[in-house]
């Protein structure tokens, strides 16, 4: 479907198989030869067992969406060539276990009886036979290269040679064999291979050492066997300048760093643990003199979590706590907490399959409602909305500035397809990142009154903050309603005063941040066609746009970085001029069109919606705005790839 | 200038019923205070939501009145972005043992150096006298519609198990020794519990302050009542944990201590282990600045307001 130079490898086993270190490998070698990437991992909840995959794009351009279509299917089992055969597109190819031939598909354990029953009806309809073999039959028909190998053999061989007896000691490396194979079939440099190898396994030169050796048997293995049959080939690009990779997870990480966050609470969740527990990795970090340090506290449940965040913010820290949809919902009353007592709290919520335990390893856009409503009472609160890893990095740093500058709390959603996915950049360029801590009174001054009061009434409604321990400043909090000085106080006229000093502090905000720091704009001023849409589908969108544009569509994309306070006014500046306004959300009920709805009057004319735990590729994106484009789409359409 | 007890004193009307054990508590909390000479710009007390959760409003120190049974998480996140704060948390038995009781045992596993006073009257005060969580099995307190129908949690023990370093228990109406306790739990390091025993006189109808002197116990010899509150040290009791070797063997007495209520209540310090490494300590064996530079007092930017941190070593890390 793509002009552009690039090429999908996927790669999938059972839980606990080692397909993460593969895909880690697969990228930093591709990385290596000047390529760009964008790598999405798939799992089930479960530890060891069930089926997950590694689906990585390369390209010679920044990506940040995967496509529909696989060029290279590394299988370690017969579910993954099951499951994944038929994302294989003509010219593709496919490794697999040669034992796995003979399975026959209802014999494989781990597949679940309702995709069993969907599948036969797949059968049923080409007229063919209940075994990998027969799939693999109907794949070639379509002029996919079958590659079995067996593994079994390689690995004994593999054992002899490094005088191991247990054959177990050595199964691990089926996956370094697969993925060696793979780039031997691409004709890759093994060098870059081996270097990535050795860099994944820095910490153990032993493994290395045996992972390396894996590596040239399986490039040999593949050239004697399979020749030159592949057509695609992957050749090393001449680029210059530094490249990082990162997951979503870590770039939040390093944001906040970044940003002069130097606690963070959290309890384990997927998928927000991982970046609490690569910030406690990292916990100690070079300042520009010195060293810095963040204290990472894992707690014993979401409600300590927030809470405890919040006293070390009013102690004057950069707090903040990490979460999914489970832990928000304890957190929804020291939310309301911190509201009420105009903490500056980062709160970074991670969307996941809902409701309940959902799905709970998961893609979903689900919460964006849940955020900006949750919490009784109203209160004022910012809500974030990254749409690619990079967009983490830097939101991550700035959701700080605005909790300080406005005093309130900041919700900073994110979602599993960003947490868990690589993606490589250039470098990014972080002097654009300034810390604004907002008013801040500190012991050198004297209070008027002698008396520090806490929450001043104020033109803004921003009160001058001291942290607790100021000298000269003594002062309350509390969840009650209140005074200046922070007692308790059910005064009619004091409440309403206080309401709307709160309250105040949004429209400051909303008339005081840039409006390109809360909606971004892509594709032509005029166009008619108006795209809007938050988080993650954003590459895809973007991607998708660039094709249509190819085919003399004219297009724009309004994402949303800041859907609360929602940038009201230029949304609906921009909506007035298209005539197709199209909605693009992961969730089922278009939660972000309904919220502009709401705030400008204008309803959204197609909703592309999607809700089945997997993200948005380009692919499906292009198709259904096509679909929209030519006149035959029905109003709502509901995307379903992906497996 | 020497702080006197009126120092810490607001001019917010305290609005406990007449008779109410908080009272005590408050005056307590305030000589100690004034005993230790603490600063109240370095002191925060944290409390709960309940009647004993408006302390901090009543207290010239700073206070943050929190969120009902959180008063422990909340406590824990100031102290550790700035360990130098006096910190003392106060809430209610339901408070600390019902609602919040994850926060207590989680809290004891963590040792941090700072005081947690239960105010117990068995009752949920604010909320109209039903049973909390240390009213005894097949008590009916005044509004409870029938008797009791759960065991009582015992405050002590549950603070044994899990992990306090300093156990007490104190009674509200013996303010000298209430705050007697408190200046030792301040001073403590690590984590110190005071349990008191504070009569409701509007819902706990039970437990009342005649009832803990002993009036309904008339001596036949002396003619005068026999108090049920006794004096731990006034016993050849040692809370004491000197040796790790002595550990099991204290805590096994503490325990064995924690159950005597009904005619005889035992008040002062149950248990008393410094051996312990508090929670500042760990951090710094990871953190070795932590105390210098705690997380309230690291500069995260210069005067342009460009952070301090040189992100691009760790990007080093990340490079292709
Ligand atoms: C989440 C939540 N649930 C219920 C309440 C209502 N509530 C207020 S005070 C209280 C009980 C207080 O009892 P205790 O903690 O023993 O304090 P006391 O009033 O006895 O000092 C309850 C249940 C609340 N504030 N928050
Ligand atoms: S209800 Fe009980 S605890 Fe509450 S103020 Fe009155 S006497 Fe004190
Ligand atoms: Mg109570």
């Amino acid at each position: 479907m793509h002009a552009k130079k690039e090429f999908n490898w996927m790669i999938g086993g059972p839980q606990g198989s080692g397909v993460d270190t593969a895909a880690n490998i697969f990228g930093r070698a591709c990385g290596y030869g000047g390529y760009h990437l964008y790598g999405k991992r798939e799992y089930h909840s479960n530890i060891k067992g069930l089926h997950s995959y590694f689906h990585f794009r390369i390209s010679e351009k920044e990506i940040a969406a995967n496509v529909n279509d696989v060029n290279l299917l590394a299988a370690f089992d017969a579910e993954t060539v099951v499951r994944h055969i038929r994302e294989v597109i003509p010219g593709g190819g496919v490794i697999l276990e040669k034992e796995d031939l003979n399975t026959r598909i209802q014999d494989i354990p781990t597949l679940p009886p309702e995709f069993i029953a969907e599948f036969k009806k797949y059968l049923e309809s080409k007229g063919i036979g209940n075994t990998v073999r027969d799939l693999v039959g109907e794949a070639k028909k379509e002029n996919i290269r079958v590659y079995p190998v067996a593994f079994l053999d390689l690995l004994k061989d593999l054992a002899d040679e490094l005088g191991i007896e247990k054959l177990s000691k050595v199964t691990r490396m089926k996956n370094v064999l697969a993925l060696a194979i793979s780039f031997s079939l691409l004709d890759y440099d093994a060098s870059l291979v081996e270097k990535a190898i050795n860099a994944v396994f820095i910490e153990s030169p032993r493994i290395a050492e045996m992972n390396v050796l894996a590596c040239k048997k399986a490039y040999k293995y593949a050239k004697q066997t399979f020749g030159d049959s592949f057509s695609h080939k992957l050749k090393k690009l001449d680029v210059q300048g530094e490249r990082i990779f990162l997951l979503g997870h870590q770039a939040v990480a390093l944001g906040k760093v970044l940003g002069g966050c130097r606690i963070q609470t959290y309890y384990p969740i997927t998928p927000a643990a991982d970046e609490s527990e690569y910030l406690e990795a990292n916990e100690i970090f070079e300042l520009k003199n010195g060293n810095g340090a963040i204290v990472v506290t894992q707690t014993e449940d979401e409600i300590a979590a927030v809470n405890m965040a919040s006293g070390a913010a009013l102690a004057g820290a950069r707090a903040s706590t990490s979460t999914s949809g489970p832990g928000f919902s304890l957190m929804v009353e020291g939310l309301s907490w911190a509201g009420n007592n105009e903490v500056p709290i980062v709160i970074t919520y991670y969307q996941r399959g809902a409701p309940s335990t959902g799905l709970p390893t998961r893609h979903g856009q689900d919460d964006l409602r849940f955020a900006i409503h949750a919490g009784h009472g109203e209160f004022p609160r910012i809500v974030l909305a990254s749409g690619d890893v990079k967009e983490c990095f830097f939101d991550a740093a700035k959701a700080f500035n605005y909790a300080e500058r406005y005093q309130m709390p900041v919700i900073h959603l994110i979602d599993k397809a960003m947490a868990n996915s690589t993606q490589s950049y250039s470098v990014f360029d972080v002097g654009q990142v300034k810390i604004d801590r907002g008013k801040i009174v500190s012991s050198s001054r004297i209070f008027e009154s002698g008396e520090y009061e806490r929450f001043k009434f104020t033109d803004s409604g921003v009160s001058p903050r001291a942290f607790l321990g100021t000298e000269g400043a003594v002062m309350w909090y509390t969840g009650d309603e209140h005074n200046e000085l922070g007692h308790i106080s059910e005064e009619p006229l004091n409440r309403n005063m206080m309401m709307e000093k709160r309250m105040n502090k949004l429209e400051i905000a909303h008339k005081e941040i840039p409006i390109d720091e809360r909606l971004n704009f892509f594709g032509l001023k005029e166009a008619e066609n108006v795209i809007v849409s938050w988080g993650s589908p954003k590459g895809a969108i973007i991607e998708a746009m660039e094709m249509l544009e190819d085919e003399g569509y004219e297009l724009a994309f309004l994402q949303v970085r800041m859907p609360h306070p929602l940038p009201k006014e230029r949304i609906a500046e921009i909506l007035g001029k298209g005539k197709r306004r199209i909605s693009i959300e992961m969730n089922y009920s278009g939660q972000l069109a309904s919220i502009i709805s709401e705030k400008t009057g204008i309803f959204m004319d197609f909703h592309i919606l999607k809700y089945n735990g997997r993200p948005m590729t380009t692919t499906e994106v292009y198709e259904a705005l096509r679909k929209i484009l030519r006149g035959d789409s029905p109003k709502r359409q509901v995307l379903n790839y992906g497996s | 200038m020497v702080l006197k007890m009126s120092d810490y004193k607001t001019p917010v009307f305290a609005d406990w019923c007449p008779g109410c054990g908080n009272f005590g508590i408050y005056t307590a909390i305030k000589m100690a205070l004034a005993e230790l000479q603490l600063d109240p710009h370095r002191v925060v007390i944290v409390s709960g939501i309940g009647c004993s959760g408006k302390t901090p409003h009543f207290t010239f120190a700073n206070g943050v009145h929190t969120l009902h049974g959180r008063t422990l998480p909340f406590a824990i996140g100031i102290k550790l972005a700035n360990p130098e704060l006096e910190v003392i948390a106060a809430g209610g038995d339901g408070d600390g043992l019902g609602i919040g009781a994850g926060h207590f045992v989680n809290t004891g596993r963590r040792n941090i150096d700072m005081t947690y006073i239960v105010h117990d009257n068995a009752v949920y005060g604010l909320t109209k006298g039903q049973a909390s969580p240390t009213l005894k099995l097949g008590l009916q307190t005044k509004s409870l519609p029938k008797p009791n129908i759960n065991e009582a949690v015992n405050p002590i023990a549950l603070a044994l198990a899990s992990g306090y370093t300093f156990i007490a228990r104190a009674y509200a109406y013996d303010v000298r020794h209430t705050e007697n306790i408190l200046v030792q739990a301040i001073k403590h390091k690590g984590l110190a519990f005071v349990n008191i025993q504070q009569p409701c006189p509007t819902y706990n109808d039970i437990n009342t302050k005649d009832w803990y002197d002993g009036k309904d116990r008339i001596d036949s010899t002396t003619g005068k009542p026999k108090p049920r509150i006794y004096k731990l040290e006034e016993t050849d009791w040692d809370p004491i944990v000197k040796s790790p070797d002595e550990e099991l063997d204290k805590t096994v007495a503490a325990l064995r201590k924690s159950r005597e209520w009904g005619d005889k209540i035992p008040i002062g310090v149950f248990y008393k282990n410094e051996l312990v490494p508090t929670y500042e300590e760990r951090i710094s064996k990871r953190i070795p600045f932590y105390i210098e530079k705690p997380p309230s007092k690291q500069e995260i930017s210069d005067e342009s307001g460009a952070p301090t941190v040189t992100i691009e070593e760790w990007f080093k890390k990340l490079k292709v």
